[in-house]
């Protein structure tokens, strides 16, 4: 307990378990409640941003988003993955042609921790590394895993060998 | 508070037991007397000393607690432990070099004197001081309870290489200025003076 010599300091804990009673901090009760009152004031006031924030996005994304040409059709042969981004260079998208010769593109972003889903071509899925979760190839849907929501889509069209993007399909739980 | 300080003049004790029946009263303890009166050498004297506790300046007791329940207040006086806080673990107890707190095992929680504060803060004397009928025992100002006594108070302690400073003064002859302790002094040893428990002998000089 003694303080090695040559050091006069006393050791942090005599500050922090002073003996002297004038030293304990207490929290009186009417701090605790104005403490509880005011975060929870605080907790609605961000609740009531984060609702008139998502109903202005929900506002703008009414709004037609551009037609972008992502690839060639001879980029991506029937199996083939290619990258791309839409509707801006903060969204990576992944654009699938599956063996059914369908073409197919999502966000990467996988719905649970925005980690980024790749194609399996031997499972015929979109498979997320982190958590192991699971999209169908067809729609997006969620086969297994964490993942709450379905990938959103992205509305593609092939015309005169090109692929244009053309919008974004949000879709819903269960859908 | 008032001036005032508390003397324990063991020369002055005549044994009767009125502050531990006067200590016993108070209603925060009723029944269980914080003051002990100890026999000093049963065998061979009469004599008999109080002890309260001495209120360190640095009380040993509250700094080896591990549950922060022994306070001091801003009246320099050491307090019982607080009862929510208590965890009966007796290292108070073996700490004390005056050895002055108890653990009552029933309500689990470390109690001693705490020169009752409630009393002191308002100006009254300890209930032990308000009846000790040789002033073995005494509270007032420095000048007034120095007054026609052949001893001198002091307040320093030595136990062996650790300093030991009170609030309560304890009446010593003139010569004396700090009162030194070595606790081996007291042990037990064999009839030939030896100690062969210690395995240290030459530090006992």
């Amino acid at each position: 307990m003694e303080a090695p010599p040559g050091s006069s300091k006393k050791p942090l804990w005599t500050e922090e378990f002073s003996v002297h009673a004038a030293d304990d901090r207490y929290v009186l009760r009417r701090q605790f409640t104005k403490f509880l009152t005011l975060t929870s004031f605080g907790m609605l006031v961000g609740n009531g941003w984060i609702y008139v924030k998502s109903l202005l996005d929900a506002r703008t994304r009414g709004a037609a988003l551009p037609r972008a040409v992502i690839a060639s059709s001879a980029e991506v042969p029937v199996g083939g993955v290619k990258l791309f981004r839409y509707p801006t260079p903060q969204d990576p998208c992944i654009l699938v042609r599956s063996a059914g010769a369908q073409l197919v593109a999502y966000s990467q972003k996988c719905t649970h921790l925005s980690c980024a889903v790749v194609y399996s071509s031997e499972n015929h899925r979109l498979e997320c590394p982190c958590h192991q979760g699971y999209f169908s190839i067809q729609t997006g849907r969620v086969l297994q895993g964490p993942p709450p929501r379905p990938l959103p889509r992205i509305v593609i069209e092939e015309r005169d060998g090109q692929i244009f993007a053309t919008g974004i399909q949000i879709q819903e739980e269960g859908a | 508070m008032f001036g005032n300080e508390f003397y324990v003049d063991p020369s002055r004790c005549i044994g009767c037991r009125a502050c531990v029946a006067a200590c016993s009263e108070c209603d925060s303890h009723r029944g269980q007397s914080m003051i002990y009166v100890d026999y000093l050498d049963r065998q061979n004297s009469i004599a008999t000393a109080p002890m309260v506790c001495m209120h360190c300046d640095e009380p040993t007791c509250a700094l080896v607690c591990p549950a922060d329940a022994i306070k001091k207040g801003e009246d320099g006086v050491v307090r019982s432990a607080l009862k929510p806080r208590c965890i009966a673990c007796s290292n108070c107890v073996l700490a004390c070099p005056f050895g002055v707190p108890m653990v009552h095992i029933k309500p689990e929680l470390m109690m001693k004197c705490d020169m009752c504060y409630d009393r002191t803060s308002v100006g009254l004397r300890p209930m032990c001081a308000t009846v000790c009928p040789s002033q073995a025992l005494s509270f007032g100002p420095p000048d007034e309870v120095r007054k026609g006594r052949a001893t001198t108070p002091i307040n320093e302690f030595s136990f062996g290489r650790e300093l030991v400073r009170t609030k309560v003064f304890i009446m010593l002859p003139p010569e004396e200025t700090v009162l030194d302790i070595d606790v081996q002094d007291y042990m037990w040893r064999d009839t030939d003076g030896s100690a062969p428990w210690l395995l240290e002998e030459t530090f006992m000089d």
